[in-house]
């Protein structure tokens, strides 16, 4: 038959067979879907040359990975998020789970004498059944993310308190091994443990997204949450399964914050959640679901941590130059986003 | 052809829903390898019939075959499960992802948990291609047109399940090439034996594809019929039936022009217009007159009414409202003025659905006095049972919700809402669209009843035969230009205003 049913609003280079580098979202169908996550990379590597002309000893490879060793609990954090903002939702618990994981590891390790491998499943469990609760009361009340996991938060952060006031430490022998390790890389360069753990959750959870049925119901559900529902797809349970994973991720991120700081505290990650979300929006993640890739919020966490860093080499510039500087850089993705779909539609 | 056994068979259907019999006695068959279009005004059932079929309600009585075992479905996934998918007007697909994740989501193919994406890709490609489209699988639905998200809406339904699929209202937004390309895939789908029950307003469409009807009426069957031996003509008496008469109790024609001409200029629009909305348009209403607006959708309507009534801005021309030069710049100002606007879309823009009869009322006239004067509870109660019984509200509660009542009765309510302010021009936008015949014939004579006592209409309406049988003058729009004003007199018809559309007034 003829080629007569013409496709109006053709995408970019149309019937070229891209390369299939893994699902859909490798073809080259829309280039602007990548915009987002390019304009992250460039600024990334534009803060690297730029800070490794400024300052003697920025450009090398450990400084890049301390950036990784001292972010290593927010990149697990910002990937929980990232399922959840992929939906459409929002995580504001996220900051108090990750506290009240430190605390709850830090008392049991310290006080009560449990051995971690005991202790840390125990956590992780208790993490991820908080999310699964605030998800199901998402989806069953229809209530709004915002308000189930406002309350969420203030009810981890107020447990934290009730296990103890103060700073707890951690001197659990196999904890300050795990802190103190180094994983020796080629060309002088280490990582520590909790690098490898927070890279190998990306890899799963990137998987997961483009691979596996939950993942694409995540995007379904964050394109258009009605058509989700008649197309027949699993919507509930996707919307408790991401607030589950998000739980799952804080309460592991507090175990590597644990790690990081080897104490337990109810004010540890103030404010974290703050941090996940902008992580997560600056790796061009679209507030209002359905688009957004694992490696742009992988890409926003390095961002937020490289701008400590060079405030960190700038020495004279008082951190809270990070916050107007993440302030500044968060008003401009959200313009770049709003501009990008604007065009689209 | 044979008449084969029909794939689809429902008998004695019977649908009620709070105060209203949706469905009595229903009977339709759906025969494999047809095109079978459902007829009938808005409210006749069509709809709600479609809905006990996919499982969206229950039925309160009758019995609905499938094949040969009786059937009763829960929700619209069950019904797509048994074989029976409906594609709505609006595209009910992820406009974020791809052509083919939305044709196979939920039915991905994998290997040990994984998605294949090449597989799901050339699958998703071949099956659109046996429709006759062929587009990049890969690229994401939203950058496709309507016509294509659509038709990829139905290669999914098609693909779920080859047995029975519903189109309702599937060429309501589509152009007329893209309707041409739905008629294609519809064709070829029903060449595989696919039954389809087709829905549409367009008569000539459904002359068109169909090659049997069901005509509905008030919930009940009128018949089936082939498509080649009922008229048009013949198939629009079915679905208005005896009630046509009802329309001709108006009076035929209204009061002679030059007697409400005498009468004081109530809005005098002096080359008014906006770039891109509406070309500069000279208009006099008189009070005691109705002006009618005449033209095809597009035609800027509905502008001239925006600029009226201040919701629009004018960039040049002038206007003066009762014999004074007066600028609107916004509704507020138009309504101190005394001008009033009920807009097309009444559910959209105008109603409350969630608010009961009495307060989406009152909500006009509170608004003109603000929140911190509310207008007393029994004051409310006079007026609201004042517009309830003048303009044949039903049912006369006002407490009952809006969103429970007909179309007919919704409108009536969004014209009480604006008849309580007592305006002295009143703009209405297509008052009758979507009601059934008796509601716009009290619409009618209300309108006539208004004007007679001194108001001001600007009646805008896309039926030629309601726009001369009420206005005093009719202005013709074609193109966002006021190309004619004709007096309705006895020369005036239809076939005269169709002219002056279509020739833009140069005959």
């Amino acid at each position: 038959m003829s080629q007569d049913i013409l496709v109006t609003g053709k995408p970019g280079k149309p019937g070229k067979p891209g390369k299939a580098a893994g699902g859909d979202f490798g073809r080259l169908g829309d280039r602007r879907k990548y915009i987002p996550v390019l304009a992250t990379a460039s600024l990334l590597v534009a803060m690297f040359t730029v800070g490794g002309i400024r300052y003697e000893g920025f450009a090398s490879g450990q400084v890049v990975l301390n950036v990784f060793i001292d972010n290593a609990f927010l990149l697990v954090v910002a990937v929980g998020m990232t399922f959840v903002i992929l939906t459409g939702g929002i995580d504001l618990s996220v900051g108090s789970v990750v506290a009240l994981s430190t605390m709850i590891s830090a008392s049991l390790v310290t006080g009560q004498g449990w051995p971690p491998l005991l202790v840390i499943p125990l956590v992780l469990l208790i993490g991820a059944v908080l999310g699964f609760v605030m998800g199901c009361m998402i989806h069953y009340f229809e209530i709004q993310p915002f308000i189930v996991t406002l309350a969420g938060m203030f009810l981890a952060r107020g447990l934290c308190y009730t296990i103890g006031t103060d700073s707890i430490p951690i001197t659990d022998e196999t904890y300050t091994a795990l802190a103190q390790a180094r994983i020796d890389l080629p060309g002088d360069m280490f990582v520590s443990p909790s690098v490898v753990i927070a890279l190998a959750v990306v890899a799963v959870a990137a998987y997961v997204l483009h691979y596996t049925r939950l993942g694409r119901n995540v995007y379904a559900t964050g394109g258009s949450e009605q058509s989700a529902l008649l197309m027949g797809l699993p919507v509930a349970r996707t919307k408790i399964a991401v607030y589950t994973v998000s739980g799952f991720c804080s309460a592991l991120g507090g175990v590597l914050l644990s790690l990081y700081m080897l104490s337990g505290y109810g004010l540890h990650a103030v404010g974290m959640e703050l941090d996940a979300i902008a992580a997560v929006v600056i790796g061009g993640t679209l507030l209002t679901g359905g688009s957004g890739y694992l490696l742009g919020t992988v890409l926003g966490v390095l961002v937020l941590g490289l701008i400590q860093t060079v405030i960190s080499f700038e020495g004279t510039l008082s951190s809270w130059w990070t916050k107007i500087f993440i302030g500044l850089l968060l008003f401009v993705f959200i313009l770049l986003q709003r501009l990008i779909s604007a065009r689209r539609t | 052809m044979a008449a084969p056994a029909p794939i689809l068979q429902m008998s004695g259907i019977c649908k009620e829903f709070p105060g209203v019999k949706a469905l009595t006695g229903v009977d339709f068959r759906l025969l494999p390898g047809e095109v079978h279009a459902l007829m009938g005004e808005n409210g006749a059932g069509k709809s709600t019939l479609i809905k006990v079929l996919t499982g969206v309600h229950e039925i309160d009585a009758g019995q609905i075959t499938l094949g040969r075992t009786p059937v009763a479905f829960g929700s619209p996934l069950q019904a797509q499960q048994a074989g029976i998918s409906t594609v709505y007007q609006e595209v009910n697909l992820c406009p974020n992802l791809s052509v083919a994740e939305n044709v196979f989501i939920g039915r991905e193919p994998r290997r040990l948990g994984r998605i294949r994406w090449k597989e799901m890709r050339h699958r998703a490609a071949g099956l659109l291609a046996r429709l006759d489209i062929h587009l990049d699988v890969s690229a994401p639905l939203s950058s496709y047109s309507l016509a294509i998200q659509q038709m990829v809406a139905i290669a999914r339904a098609v693909d779920i399940s080859a047995r029975v699929l519903i189109l309702d209202e599937p060429t309501s937004s589509l152009d007329a090439g893209e309707v041409a390309q739905l008629f294609r895939v519809m064709r070829r789908l029903k060449d595989e034996g696919i039954a389809i029950l087709f829905v549409s307003h367009f008569l000539d469409q459904v002359y068109e594809i169909a090659d049997r009807m069901t005509v509905l009426r008030n919930g009940r069957l009128v018949g089936e019929y082939l498509t080649s031996e009922l008229s048009q003509v013949e198939l629009v008496g079915k679905m208005i039936g005896r009630e046509l008469a009802d329309l001709e109790e108006l009076d035929d024609k209204p009061k002679e022009l030059a007697e409400v001409e005498r009468s004081r200029p109530f809005v005098e629009a002096r080359g008014l217009g906006r770039p891109g909305s509406v070309e500069p348009f000279t208009l006099t209403i008189h009070e005691g007159e109705v002006v009618g607006l005449a033209g095809l959708l597009g035609s800027g309507r509905t502008e001239v009414a925006r600029l009226l009534f201040g919701a629009d801005h004018a960039a040049t021309g002038e206007l003066s409202v009762g014999g004074a030069p007066a600028t609107l710049r916004t509704p507020r100002v138009a309504m101190t003025h005394g001008i009033a606007f009920c807009s097309e879309n009444r559910r959209a823009e105008g109603l409350i659905p969630d608010l009961t009869v009495r307060e989406n009322i009152v909500l006009a006239l509170q608004a003109t006095r603000g929140w911190s004067r509310p207008i007393p509870r029994r004051r409310q109660d006079e007026l609201v049972a004042r517009y309830i019984e003048a303009l044949k509200i039903s049912p006369a509660n006002p407490e009952h919700l809006v969103k429970n009542l007909s179309g007919g009765n919704q409108q009536k309510v969004l014209l009480a809402r604006w008849l309580i302010l007592e305006p002295r021009l009143l703009i209405l936008d297509e008052p009758t669209r979507g009601i059934d015949v008796g509601a716009k014939a009290e619409i009618q004579r209300l309108v006539a009843s208004l004007a007679d006592g001194g108001m001001a209409v600007l009646f805008i309406s896309a039926e030629l035969e309601e726009v001369l049988r009420l206005s005093h003058k009719v202005g013709v729009l074609r193109d966002r230009r006021l190309v004619a004003e004709l007096p309705n007199d006895d020369d005036l018809t239809t076939g005269v205003l169709m002219e002056t559309i279509a020739s833009g007034g140069r005959a």
